[in-house]
């Protein structure tokens, strides 16, 4: 219902308002990254976060620190470890055993009352289902501005965070301010951001915080977790080679010649979104606004179009390679090698000149 | 058992599309939909109604046309229908609009009795922010469960609730008392096609309209544009990118030679990239 007023603000609405920040707000200062971690490691979401940290902290002259919320010992100062190898400057860290599996309750609490007392002006969060979670509580309970999925951060020169995110299934853009509101806080999705530079450095600044919860107060527990099983797993988010079809391929039978070629490349392979929607493959595997975000050093994608929804998850490829016989269709228009030749018959030619060209005996070749 | 189920009318983002010159969406025509992810959650709570008896009230905050969305909702099966509705939450962001919404859910609870719990979809097509559930949970103070796959269980007398939630890498099994406030993932059910006996009830129906005062709204400072801690400054479409794809040349060529050709293409530009693939390719 909003959405129209917001592209359109009435004239003197809040768009053109300058900002005012409320006297209460004024020593806000400094840049915290959220520090997931997850049974023992810590997601990668944090580290790319830490690198974006890193420059908004730069611009703005202040100090980037990492928050760690996890169970008492080792596992969560490693990662605090690793929150000063990816830049910060300084950790903030909440042990206690009621911080083992997440949670709502005690992750709000400890967040909250870390904010409250400490006073940052930027809170970043990844975009998992854990940080959008903890993200919406938090910022209802500070009463602050979130913005969601933000797939660039800048700051401006009067210092205020500026972060833009996709909107209406990733085919605008926007930019949004939190105004009056302290901190200014934003999610980013995995993958979206690059993985920073690791250093290792030695652990700095350290403030260690306490839990003022105790477990009766948490009425929701954690009954088990179930791991998923390997076949669920699609490590496409991470994969350095991803083939991908579409519905260009024309049926399910088709599908082997993209995986045949992934299997080749010691590739991930995955689709687009109305080959899930036919049930030709698993909804993990779907790349795009509504599946996964990949940044592979090698992204193919055969019979594919190139719909806005699956570009803005596969742009941050290095080298996109498209098959499509259509010499117009949109994905030409980001992609960097075409080839306008039927994917089905070329797929399977491709795999085999591949495999020429990789065989250990071209390798020793390649050597001498 | 009084379930309320939060959904949006969204337009149908498959039909949107953007002025090539101005750059502005161009909604003119665009039909609107319930938010698909709503429909996951209107089934669950009806499927839960179905088991344990009770009624199902569905709540949208929107313009006077989102009536449409809420009798589509009658029509599923829901029992009675509320919009909020009122110029004051024209602009809201999610802080502004989970206010607004809690407040009509205090207002439900007078009205109809005190829900046992509140459903919402995970996050909607348009926004897509997926903090308006979190955001009404914690205004209620209702426990807050996110992207739940299934209701394992129900205990009535205790008032406890397991259920699995999708997390990072596998499913937490949580137990829970309500009421509380549960986001359903989608792909959980599939909504029910509804009764010839819904349908009629659903042309016939009165929805209930709210002002943001006959909500009880008294502090309108907390709505709409004004409530907004967040403002979008700038809306616009992504920059194409200046160079289109290097076409390879396929003109009588044969398929080997033209793969051959690819091959070469690839490993012109990212030289590094034959050495990582022969080491991890079988
Ligand atoms: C809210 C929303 C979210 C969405 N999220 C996603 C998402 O996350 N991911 C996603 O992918 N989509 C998403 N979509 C769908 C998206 O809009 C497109 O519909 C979809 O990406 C198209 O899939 P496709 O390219 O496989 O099919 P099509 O658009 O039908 O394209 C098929 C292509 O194959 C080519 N072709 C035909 N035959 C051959 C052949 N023999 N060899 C080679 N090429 C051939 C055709 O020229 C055509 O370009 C979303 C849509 C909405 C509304
Ligand atoms: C381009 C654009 C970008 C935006 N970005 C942001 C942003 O980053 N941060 C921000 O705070 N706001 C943002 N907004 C505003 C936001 O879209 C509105 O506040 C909207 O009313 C609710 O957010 P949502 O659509 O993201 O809902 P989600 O939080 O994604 O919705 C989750 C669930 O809440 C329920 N729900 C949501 N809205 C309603 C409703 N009106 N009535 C009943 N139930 C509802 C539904 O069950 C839905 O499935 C943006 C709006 C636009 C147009």
């Amino acid at each position: 219902m909003s959405s129209v007023n917001r592209e359109t603000p009435p004239h003197g609405g809040r768009a053109g308002m300058k900002k005012d920040l409320p006297e209460r707000f004024r020593d806000y200062r400094h840049v915290w990254v959220f520090i997931e971690l997850e049974r023992g490691e810590v997601h990668p979401v944090s580290f790319e976060l830490l690198g974006e940290g890193r420059k908004l902290a730069d611009k703005l002259g202040v100090e980037l620190a990492g928050v760690v919320l996890g169970p008492t010992g080792e596992a969560s100062w490693q990662a605090v470890a690793q929150a000063f190898a990816y830049g910060a400057d300084l950790a903030y860290i909440v042990e206690s055993p009621l911080l083992v599996d997440y949670r709502n309750e005690p992750f709000t609490k400890a967040m909250t009352d870390l904010v409250n007392s400490y006073k940052p002006e930027i809170l970043l969060l990844g975009a998992t289902m854990r940080g959008r979670d903890l993200a919406g509580s938090v910022a209802t309970t500070l009463l602050t501005g979130l913005t969601a999925d933000c797939t660039q951060l800048d700051v401006d020169p009067d210092g205020s965070l500026a972060a833009t995110r996709p909107t209406f299934g990733g085919s605008l853009l926007c930019t949004i301010y939190t105004l009056n509101c302290r901190p200014q806080m934003a999610t980013v999705r995995p993958r979206v951001m690059p993985l920073p530079q690791r250093e290792e450095k030695p652990v700095g600044r350290v403030i260690q915080y306490k839990l003022s919860m105790l477990e009766d107060e948490i009425v929701t527990k954690v009954l088990a977790f179930l791991p998923d099983t390997q076949s669920v797993k699609a490590n496409l988010a991470f994969a350095d080679v991803v083939v991908a079809g579409g519905l260009g391929l024309g049926g399910a039978e088709n599908l082997q010649v993209v995986t045949k070629l992934a299997r080749t490349l010691g590739a991930e392979y995955g689709c687009s979104r109305p080959l899930v929607q036919k049930g030709w493959m698993p909804a993990e595997r779907q790349i795009g606004q509504t599946g996964k975000t990949i940044r592979p050093k090698l992204y193919i994608a055969a019979g594919i179009s190139g719909a806005i929804q699956h570009r803005v998850g596969v742009e941050s490829a290095d080298l996109i390679v498209a098959v499509n016989t259509d010499p117009n269709a949109p994905i030409f228009d980001f992609a960097h090698i075409g080839i306008t030749t039927d994917a089905i018959r070329f797929l399977p030619a491709l795999t085999e000149a591949f495999t020429r060209r990789l065989s250990p005996h071209s390798r020793d070749k390649l050597a001498s | 058992m009084h379930i309320i189920v939060c959904i949006k009318q969204v337009p149908d983002s498959a039909q949107i599309r953007v002025h090539p010159v101005t750059n502005t969406i161009m909604r003119q025509g665009v039909p609107t939909i319930i938010n698909p992810y709503d429909l996951f959650a209107l089934e669950a709570a009806l499927s839960l109604r179905d088991i344990v008896g009770g009624e199902v009230t569905v709540l949208t905050m929107g313009p006077p046309m989102a009536e449409d969305a809420l009798r589509k909702a009658l029509t599923y099966g829901a029992d009675r229908a509320v919009l909020l509705t009122d110029r004051f939450f024209a602009g809201s962001d999610t802080l502004a609009t989970s206010f607004a919404l809690s407040q009509a859910i205090c207002k439900i609870a007078e009205a109809f009795g005190p829900p046992d719990m509140v459903f919402t979809g995970k996050q909607t097509i348009d926004g897509d922010t997926a903090q308006v559930g979190p955001g009404i949970a914690k205004r209620l103070g209702l426990l807050q469960l996110t992207y739940v796959a299934k209701i394992a269980s129900l205990n009535l007398d205790a008032h406890e609730i397991t259920v699995e939630r999708r997390a990072e890498g596998g499913m937490q099994m949580l137990k829970t008392k309500f009421p509380c406030l549960i986001t359903m993932l989608e792909g959980t059910n599939e909504i029910r096609r509804g009764s010839l006996d819904d349908a009629l009830r659903a042309a016939r129906s009165q929805i209930v309209k709210w002002s943001a005062a006959d909500a009880g709204i008294e502090d309108l400072s907390k709505c709409g544009l004004r409530g907004s801690p967040t403002v979008v400054k700038r809306v616009f479409a992504p920059a194409s990118r200046a160079v289109k794809a290097v076409q390879i040349d396929t003109a009588d060529k044969l398929l080997r030679d033209l793969a051959d050709e690819l091959i070469a293409a690839i490993f012109a530009r990212r030289p590094a990239l034959e050495h990582e693939l022969a080491f991890e390719g079988a």
